[in-house]
Parts: structure tokens; sequence; C-alpha cells
């Protein structure tokens, strides 16, 4: 399978990359790692006429310790996260789940920033960002804006990301975990999760994602308020499904989602220490 | 568009559409047909080779994106007539049945020992997780890839 003709651009500049983008407007895609996109145009469900290759821009390579929160440069690629000791220490959720992502020779290639703009709700670092209640940097030709996790999701592969901007940095912040968890149900070791839930308990409160329950990553806002006023886990757990829509396809009916949403929060819950 | 690829050691230039994938350009431009095309999804592993060093899937990857870079194949790994130790492992542990799978999983094994020395039999069966083997010999698989890390770090005491 070959993607439709397009012209390839290679950025080596952040401010190259927007003008590229600004120039072709939408009908440019960013590239990064390539591994979310190259297999869409492949199955030509993705067409853009042109690709502006930011894959070298090795400056967005960075986990740093910014003080009250990491800051990851968007180009870093799985694996770096999986690696890293900051994160290990800092944000063990993120690397442990960045470990599940695919395959080894996925991880070699995909990257944080890649994972997040492509907004795919079966992807699990978007869910485990916004359980971490992370914020993105969008840098497009104005300058640079912070969009909370919970903001950037609009939609089934859509993203708050304008046509001319791109993503440059994701804060986490830091915190100082009771517990975290992440769960990924899937038949494959490779295979995209049925369902999955990231979780992370820290300074009195507990962040609950949920992987592929809906069209976009969602915040498992019931169980989360649930947690808060001292709910048990299986008593919180059986709010799961509230505000989601499970889909059903070749994997899973929509209900059978539903019923792994609630045992896969309530497995969640109980890793990351709540009774 | 001209692109440069350092492949096994050489440079080898091209003249290639955008939307090449590396492993056509490998297979259908270089000649390397040691590089197999399995499911053509990323997802079997066939297609395995070393870009800078680390296993990644050549058919999800444009031949564009290797410009500049180094590239191994199956090709490169023996040394003229000498195979390479893990190859040779594979051989003497009967790692493989039809043999489609093998090249993308010598590439892929030879990466995970470059990550983690010293696997258990755990480690390397998910150090494996992308690469399928169709005839379902993963047990003799496993079995080269440790018998290769433990030859490598008694080598190495």
């Amino acid at each position: 399978m070959i993607p439709a003709s397009f012209d390839y651009v290679r950025a080596d500049s952040v401010d190259a990359a927007i003008a590229a983008l600004t120039e072709h407007g939408d009908e440019a895609k960013l590239l990064a790692g390539g591994h979310s996109l190259l297999p869409l145009m492949k199955l030509r469900l993705a067409a853009p006429s042109v690709l502006v290759d930011v894959g070298r821009l090795d400056d967005l390579r960075y986990i740093n310790d910014a003080g009250d929160h990491i800051a990851i440069g968007a180009l870093t690629r799985h694996r770096d996260l999986e690696i890293s000791t900051l994160l290990a220490s800092a944000a063990p959720l993120l690397s442990h789940a960045a470990g599940h992502v695919g395959d080894p020779q996925v991880r070699h290639r995909g990257t944080l920033g890649g994972s997040l703009a492509h907004a795919d709700p079966a992807s699990d670092l978007p869910a485990v960002i916004l359980a971490m209640g992370g914020t993105l940097v969008a840098t497009g030709p104005n300058g640079s804006r912070e969009i909370p996790a919970s903001e950037f999701f609009t939609g089934f592969l859509e993203s708050g990301l304008a046509p001319d901007e791109l993503l440059t940095e994701i804060r986490i912040p830091k915190l100082d975990a009771q517990g975290w968890s992440f769960q990924k149900f899937n038949r494959r070791a490779q295979d995209w999760a049925i369902v999955g839930v990231a979780t992370v308990r820290a300074n009195g409160s507990t962040g609950v994602a949920l992987v592929n329950m809906g069209s976009t990553p969602l915040l498992a806002t019931a169980v989360m308020d649930a947690v808060k006023s001292g709910a048990t886990a299986a008593d919180a757990a059986a709010l799961a499904n509230e505000g989601t829509e499970a889909q059903s396809d070749i994997n899973a009916s929509s209900e059978y989602r539903e019923h792994l949403a609630r045992v896969l929060v309530r497995r969640s819950l109980e890793e990351s220490g709540l009774a | 568009m001209q692109i440069t690829v350092t492949v096994n050691g050489v440079e080898r230039s091209g003249d290639v559409e955008p939307r090449t994938l590396l492993v056509h350009f490998l297979r259908d431009e270089l000649g390397l047909t040691g590089t197999n095309i399995g499911c053509d999804t990323s997802s079997c592993g066939a297609c395995t080779i070393h870009v800078e060093g680390q296993s990644v899937k050549s058919c999800t990857m444009l031949a564009a994106q290797a410009d500049g870079l180094s590239v191994t194949t199956i090709e490169g790994l023996a040394d003229g007539d000498t195979l390479h130790p893990m190859q040779r492992c594979f051989q003497e542990n009967h790692g493989l049945q039809c043999g489609y799978c093998t090249p993308g999983m010598v590439m892929a094994a030879v990466s995970l020992l470059d990550e983690n020395p010293n696997p258990s039999e755990t480690d390397v069966r998910i150090g494996l997780e992308g690469n399928l083997c169709r005839c379902t010999g993963y047990h003799n698989i496993v079995k080269s890839v440790l018998a290769c890390a433990a030859e490598s770090t008694g080598a190495s005491k």
C-alpha cells in the first residue's frame, strides 16, 4: 500500500514549520514520527497534499525539570519517555504507559506530540496526559499559547490546534503522587486498547481518564467527583460510563466496553491505592 | 526528490517520489531484498531494519525521512562470510521455520539486546512483541535470542 502523492517539505526550525503551514493551510499535515499518520495515508483515509516533516527538530526533543512542572518537547519519542529517569521519579504513570504504546519499533519512532496532536481516542498517551492534568503549548505565527489537556481534544482525530499551529511542548504538573495506575486491555500486545484507564492520585485529588470510550479521550469526571466525596473504589467505578459514548466495532460491542470500563476503573483505583 | 542514505555503511543515493516507503527504496531501488514485506500495516515486523541503530518498521517510514541517516538491513549484519552472532544463534537453535519473519526477527532481536544485554525469557518475549511468526515458531526464536545474550554477556565478563 502506497500513499497518494504529496509534496514533501522538511522543516529545519519551528519557524520554518509554521511558515510552511501558513503557506499551505489545511492542505498540509505535519509529519513527526509518522506512526499514526502514515498508516492512515497508506489506507488513503488521509491524503494531505503537503507533508511538513518536523521529525528532525531535535530542539523539541527533551524532558526537563522546570521547577513546578516537567517540560517535554513535542518531538520526544515514546522510547525516550519510557527510559527517562526524571519521569520514572516525577511522572511514573507517563513513562510506564509510554512503554506500552505499540511495540518497540513503534516506540523508537512515535512521538508524544504526534500522539497528542493525532487525537485518537484509542491512543494511550492522550488519556495519560488528561489524567495528569497536563498543559499543551501550541506555537503559531503569533507566538505560543497554552491549552489545558482537558480542552485540547475536540472530536474524533480533532484537536484545538489551528491549521497554522505546531504543538511544541507538553507540561506535566509535578505531583507528589500517592498512587497511579495504567490499565490497558487488548487482545494482542501491539493492539490499541479495547478500553484503557489512566489514574493518578495526588495532592488530595484523583485524575481518571478513559481510552477508547468515546470520540475523544475522556476524563471520568463522575468517578473523580465520587472519589473526592469519599466513595470506595467499587462505588466510584460504578459511575465509569457517565458521559461516555462507547462505540461498537470488530473488537467489542459498546456494552462490552462499558463493562470493561467499570472493571478497569475499579482495578485502576485499587492499584493506585484507593480502598 | 534526491535522497542519500548510508545503507550498511555505504552511501546510496536515489531519486524517489516523496511517497516512496523506505522498504521499497531498499528492495526496489537498491535491490536489498532481504528485508521482507509482510503485512504492510506496521503490525508484523517482517520489514524491521535499524535506523540510527534502533529497530524500525521500514513499511511505516518514508524513504525521504531516512535522507541523511544511517540504515542497517539484514544484509549488513554479517562480516563477510562470518555470520553475526545473532544470525548464528538462530541457525544453531533452529530459530526459524519457513524463514519469512526471520530477517525482521533478527534485526529486532539485535536491537533488543543493544537496549537490554541480559534479558529474561519474559523480556525477550515482550521485546519481540512487534514481530509475528505465522509458523508460530516462537519457542526456538526466544531460545536463539537467549543463547546469543548468554554468549555475549559471557564473553564480556
